[in-house]
């Protein structure tokens, strides 16, 4: 089972502050906060232009296409193309976790 | 009519009961019953993700809103998708990596697993239950209107409330994630022909279909004929309030999706936290294209319907089956109406999954008993009983309710909570040190309160009705509203973050920051993470 081979609380500490795994969270801090804070912008961006100028947002682009449509639109593509950088970023934090967890397994059975 | 509608339902029944008995032999054990022996494929549970999370109330719902308020309606539509980048960036993968069953299982990780657990799941059991009352009121009433020769609402109630039982007692998550697989790809299927068949109707020119959105004809309340441009916004978030009702619902998605509790639960079903990511991914191309296609469905029913039908032949929820029914007949409208069946019933068995996990996990086993199965096998016979009483409380709920209940505040109310109570728990025991037991309890309780609070004094439930408005349709409390928004969310999640930090910063727990490098390293590396299953 899984309990049985645990790691101890130094070796748990030990990980969190080798320098591995601060380079691990900072990879992932790199691509996550700003992935996170731009998809929250640019959805709420959609709402509140909406919402407070909707004379703006009525905007014909092509035919009856406005820029309300098309922008909300936009959304989904906008989230499927963060969807897809993030499982091409994830592939390296991976590779980092793979390490960190090998060097933690096998650090055990030197013991 | 309704026989071929009834003909098609029954055999999604026959079909999932087999799905059942399949399942039932291979959900012996905790981690079978709970999680399918987190042996679910990364697609596999990306299609029982979507098919988890949409809803008739998306389905019939989103589709009626646009024929009748045209833009504003689509707009509900994006944040359903974006919500998941919450859940792909931020949720998944640390849940899979530090959980077992339950969200609470992230909790107690290194907070006092009492108190916690006790929390989590009472805020698990209140957005469960309200969620799946208002999919059986929702139920009870469309299923009526479509077989209303043969069914009627309380057999309804009880005929979904059964199957989902069935499903939940003998097949466990197994059976749970295979209704939702089955029932993702019949949503798609008839999602896709419908849209296909819009299409068709405007002879493939978007020109054309575009054009007919632009001069949508009907009448309106005082019986004038009007002509609106239906992709113009604000036909329905309208001054002064329209516009922050539009942004608290917005957040009570994105950051309600990551705490609602029978979506959670999905990611323990895979073997490991990149398999979660996996799903995500599937979740939101299924999810995604569904909801763009809401364009299809809903201006195609303004269109090709047209508004004024709709509201003479069912009202509003009945615009895509009706939509069906103009473009390819009774039988494509049975098809229509037996998909949008097999979407609540998938919705519920969901639902009723995840409570019955959280009462068994979390308050039986690890409140109540110490975390100690006192023989083999109690925690799934207790989450089976469960099942029973949850469906049984669901079904008499539905029932005194009645099908003209105004009950979909109930919706709104489960993201609220799920977003004001649930999230920022989570969030701050994965990413905060400080955090703490004090924190969690306080955060969680001011989060289920404060949404519980402002529903009852939003609009949903106080307003003033005409006399001809009767019985449970009318609002509780007949006042004007106190608080001018339909959902809380704007408000109430930042009550929920705030209760969580300050219920923190006025307590002191060493062991909470003592524990946290080990949930750090496990939830960001999967060191020490649940494994799959042997079997």
């Amino acid at each position: 089972m899984a309990e049985a081979n645990k790691p101890s609380q130094t070796e748990w500490d030990q990980i969190a502050e080798s320098q591995q795994f601060k380079d691990l969270m900072a990879t992932k801090k790199i691509f996550i906060l700003p992935a996170f804070v731009f998809f929250v912008v640019y959805y709420f961006a959609l709402p509140v232009l909406v919402g407070y100028a909707p004379q703006f947002m009525s905007t014909r682009v092509f035919g009856v296409l406005n820029l309300a449509y098309l922008f909300a639109l936009s959304q989904f593509f906008v989230a499927w193309l963060i969807a897809g950088l993030y499982v091409r970023a994830a592939a390296n934090f991976d590779r980092l976790a793979k390490d960190i967890v090998g060097k933690a397994e096998n650090g055990k059975g030197n013991k | 009519m309704a026989n071929i509608s009834l003909v098609m339902f029954l055999l999604f029944i026959a079909i999932t009961l087999g799905i059942t008995y399949w399942a039932s032999k291979r959900s012996a054990g905790s981690s079978a019953y709970f999680a399918a022996s987190r042996q679910i494929k990364g697609w596999q549970n990306g299609i029982a993700v979507a098919g988890d999370y949409m809803s008739a109330a998306s389905f019939l719902g989103i589709a009626g809103i646009i024929a009748f308020q045209g833009y504003d309606g689509f707009l509900f539509s994006v944040g359903w998708l974006v919500a998941y980048l919450t859940v792909l960036l931020v949720i998944a993968e640390p849940l899979r990596n530090a959980g077992k069953y339950t969200m609470a299982d992230v909790l107690a990780y290194r907070l006092n697993p009492r108190p916690v657990r006790a929390m989590a799941s009472i805020s698990t059991l209140t957005v469960s239950t309200f969620y799946m009352i208002a999919q059986m009121v929702g139920a009870g009433a469309l299923v009526k209107l479509l077989l209303g020769g043969y069914v009627t609402y309380n057999k309804a109630v009880i005929g979904v409330g059964i199957l989902m039982i069935v499903y939940v007692v003998f097949g466990g998550m197994l059976a749970t994630t295979w209704v939702q697989i089955v029932k993702a790809i019949l949503l798609m299927s008839g999602t896709i022909l419908l849209s296909i068949l819009v299409m068709a109707h405007f002879h493939f020119s978007f020109v054309d279909f575009f054009g007919a959105i632009g001069h949508v004809t009907y009448h309106d309340a005082k019986g004038q004929e009007v002509v609106k441009d239906f992709l113009q916004p604000g036909l329905r978030y309208k001054p002064p309030y329209g516009p922050l009702d539009l942004i608290s619902l917005g957040l009570a998605l994105i950051f309600g999706t990551a705490g609602l509790p029978h979506i959670l639960v999905r990611f323990y079903t895979v073997p490991d936290a990149k398999t979660a990511r996996h799903s995500v991914v599937w979740a939101m191309a299924l999810i995604g294209s569904f909801y763009i296609m809401t364009t299809f469905l809903g201006f195609g029913a303004a269109t090709v319907v047209g508004p004024d039908y709709i509201k003479t032949h069912g009202g509003t929820n009945m615009s895509a089956p009706l939509l069906a029914q103009a473009l390819a007949g009774n039988i494509f409208f049975a098809f229509i109406s037996a998909i949008a069946f097999a979407t609540i019933l998938a919705v519920v068995a969901g639902l009723t999954i995840s409570a019955t996990t959280s009462f068994s996990h979390d308050l039986w086993t690890n409140v109540i008993h110490n975390g100690v199965e006192r023989k083999p096998g109690e925690e799934v016979l207790v989450a089976r009983i469960s099942a029973f009483v949850v469906g049984a409380v669901a079904i008499m709920i539905a029932i005194v309710l009645g099908p003209t209940a105004n009950v979909a505040f109930l919706v709104a109310l489960a993201f609220a909570v799920a977003a004001s109570a649930n999230l920022p728990v989570i969030v701050f025991s994965i990413f905060w040190r400080r955090f703490n037991t004090a924190g969690a309890v306080t955060g969680l309780a001011v989060g289920l309160l404060a949404s519980i609070g402002l529903i009852i004094v939003s609009p949903s439930m106080m307003a003033i009705d005409p006399p001809t408005v009767t019985g449970t349709a009318r609002h509780l409390i007949q006042a004007k509203a106190l608080f001018p928004l339909e959902n809380p969310g704007i408000l109430s999640i930042p009550l929920g973050f705030l209760g969580a930090i300050f219920g923190t910063l006025l307590s002191h727990e060493p062991s909470s920051q003592h524990k946290f490098n080990e949930l750090l390293v496990r939830s960001n590396t999967g060191l020490g993470a649940e494994k799959a299953g042997a079997h």
